[in-house]
């Protein structure tokens, strides 16, 4: 029992890490249909300017919120420069300008930075916390206590506030809700930044876990937009059950059968549920118009 | 566009003209790879450019393919030649029974299963060390032809040898994915790429056209893999990681998703790009990225259809 206990509390810490992810893939995606394979170099950049900001001084509170803001800035000069130009272009032209992105970003911070691992210390010590006989690092607390801040935050964003309703109308229908006075280019640009900085903010938090390094973000990527997909894209409750879900595909398959087969596991579980469910678990049954 | 013909004059004057412009003997190896890249591609262009379907998980076949020629020959005592057919075959039966539900899916989601399915590949040959030797790769048999070739009295270097060999290669498959286009089948790919619903409301059978080019571009993105396998006579699980995948779909793209030559042009332009860019060192990643991005952005619709418009453009 404590064994499928400690298996658990793992998936959940992973799964948050990559319901953050999806989240930020289904911002972008609701707001201007593009899947954007540089999410994952977003959540890259949280934790190495938070490492190198650190490094020079720097108080770790101060280092993440300029590695979050930094990151939110490189957000929009991704849809400024790459995504907005390319407008109406083919889905493989779309998937193709933000892979040349995250290459991009990835070389960049290669040269800037550099291609060691790094660290910085967790918020609240290293201490193993005992629940019902399973150990949790505090700082997967942290993760999963930044995770329910990012979706309660953005619940009341999108439900209460104008300009979160604004986006909403903006996914819902481009044109109608231009037609309606709604700036969409200024959506956009707003969709980029907030899921940029919630990437930023899953590699501050999770970086004193898993370490970070210039790639780390590739492979959190493709995570990210496998447990977005198994939510159904474009649908936020998805991701976080995606995610979350995929955490603990993946904790349970590595615990109980294989942990080389972990990342299998996950695309097995993909490829399943997207047989018997084309768009998802959450996603809503379409019909095309001719 | 550019007619049938007219593209394999123009392969064929490619393929015979360049070595008078090699300096070195490296130059071959680096023509033959674009020949064995072009092949994979040019079965993209049937999947992505006729069909209009996504596939992020091409490479995946390829590593079948290729594992199949350093197997094949360790485990059963197959020649590596005939062992290519088999991975080919394997790879077109694999496609064909993955491709039926898969196929199904649209858009972004026939991205992520493809994807999947790539992944997979790749970490089966990786991790099931018993069998393929695991992460650290494993040696592919010499192919034995070129020995023939000097006993008939034509003496080549290993790397002259793979260069005429795989662009004959390539220009039996490019020659065959010229006549699929105008074919019934390509009229059918075409149409359902178009609009599947359109298509069927002329008696076009969508699934079986859309699971034909799929098993037809695993067939090709096979032989690609089996050709790397044994000219390089070496193989390791990275042939079918994902970058691999995404490389060949950004040459079918680059060059022009549609186009035979195009698919050549994108090929030849992605496996020189790197070589002339490891001159920059460290910030050869940045520039490739770049690359990608600015192609994208600029020519939405490849190289070869934009630079063909801006021409015919200015003759109006």
């Amino acid at each position: 029992m404590p064994e499928l206990m400690q298996f658990l509390l793992s998936g959940v810490t992973v799964g948050a890490v990559y319901a953050l992810v999806a989240l930020g893939f289904t911002i972008i995606y609701n707001a201007s249909d593009v899947v954007n394979f540089a999410q994952g170099e977003f959540v890259m950049l949280g934790g190495m300017i938070t490492v190198f900001a650190n490094l020079a001084g720097l108080p770790i509170p101060l280092a993440a919120l300029i590695a979050i803001a930094a990151t939110a800035a490189i957000g929009v000069a991704l849809n400024k420069l790459a995504i907005e130009p390319a407008r109406g272009a083919p889905v493989v032209s779309l998937i193709i300008i933000t892979i040349g992105a995250s290459i991009f970003i990835r070389g960049v911070a290669q040269v800037v930075f550099d291609k060691q691992l790094h660290r910085f210390p967790a918020f609240s010590g290293d201490t193993p916390i005992q629940v019902m006989g399973a150990t949790i690092l505090p700082q997967a607390l942290w993760v999963l206590f930044g995770a329910l801040c990012v979706f309660a935050g953005l619940w009341v964003f999108f439900t209460k506030t104008l300009t979160g309703r604004a986006v909403l109308a903006t996914a819902n229908n481009r044109l109608a809700a231009q037609l309606v006075g709604i700036n969409v280019n200024w959506v956009m640009t707003l969709s980029f930044a907030l899921s940029a900085a919630i990437g930023a903010l899953a590699g501050v938090l999770v970086t004193p876990i898993t370490n970070t390094s210039y790639d780390v973000g590739i492979a959190l990527a493709l995570k990210g937009f496998a447990a977005a997909m198994l939510g159904g894209m474009g649908n936020p409750i998805g991701a976080l059950v995606g995610g979350i879900l995929l955490g603990l595909i993946e904790a349970l398959t590595a615990g109980y059968l294989s942990s080389v087969y972990k990342d299998a596991a996950a695309f097995i579980v993909i490829l399943l549920v997207l047989f018997f469910m084309p768009r998802g678990i959450f996603g809503k049954s379409s019909t095309d118009r001719v | 566009m550019i007619n049938k013909r007219l593209t394999l004059l123009i392969l064929a004057v490619i393929l015979i003209a360049s070595p008078f412009f090699f300096p070195s003997n490296f130059y071959y190896r680096i023509g033959s790879l674009i020949f064995v890249n072009g092949l994979a591609v040019t079965g993209l262009v049937i999947l992505i450019g006729y069909a209009g379907q996504i596939s992020l998980g091409h490479a995946g076949f390829a590593g079948i393919g290729g594992y199949s020629c350093a197997l094949l020959p360790v485990h059963l005592g197959l020649h590596p030649g005939p062992a290519a057919i088999v991975g080919a075959l394997l790879s077109g039966g694999i496609a064909w029974l993955v491709g039926r539900p898969i196929l199904r899916l649209k858009g972004h989601y026939l991205a992520i299963a493809t994807l999947g399915f790539g992944i997979l590949v790749a970490m089966v040959l990786a991790n099931e060390a018993w069998l393929t030797r695991g992460p650290d790769g494993i040696d592919v048999p010499d192919l034995g032809l070129n020995d023939l070739l000097e006993l008939v009295g034509i003496d080549l270097t290993n790397s002259q040898f793979w260069y005429w060999f795989s662009g004959l290669v390539f220009l039996v498959g490019a020659w065959i994915a010229l006549n699929l286009y105008d074919s019934p089948t390509g009229r059918a790919l075409r149409a359902l790429h178009g609009s599947e619903i359109a298509a069927r409301t002329v008696g076009i059978d969508v699934a079986r056209a859309k699971l034909q080019a799929f098993v037809i571009s695993a067939i090709y993105a096979s032989l690609a893999g089996s050709l790397l396998a044994l000219q390089n006579q070496f193989i390791t699980p990275d042939v079918a990681g994902f970058m691999h995948s995404i490389e060949w779909v950004t040459m079918a793209v680059l060059g022009g998703a549609a186009s035979v030559l195009g698919a050549f042009f994108g090929a030849a332009i992605l496996t020189t790009l790197p070589q002339v860019l490891t001159v920059f060192q460290e910030y050869e990643q940045i520039l490739l990225g770049l690359v990608m991005m600015l192609c994208m952005i600029f020519m939405r619709e490849g190289l070869l259809p934009s630079i063909l418009r801006a021409v015919r453009g200015r003759e109006k």
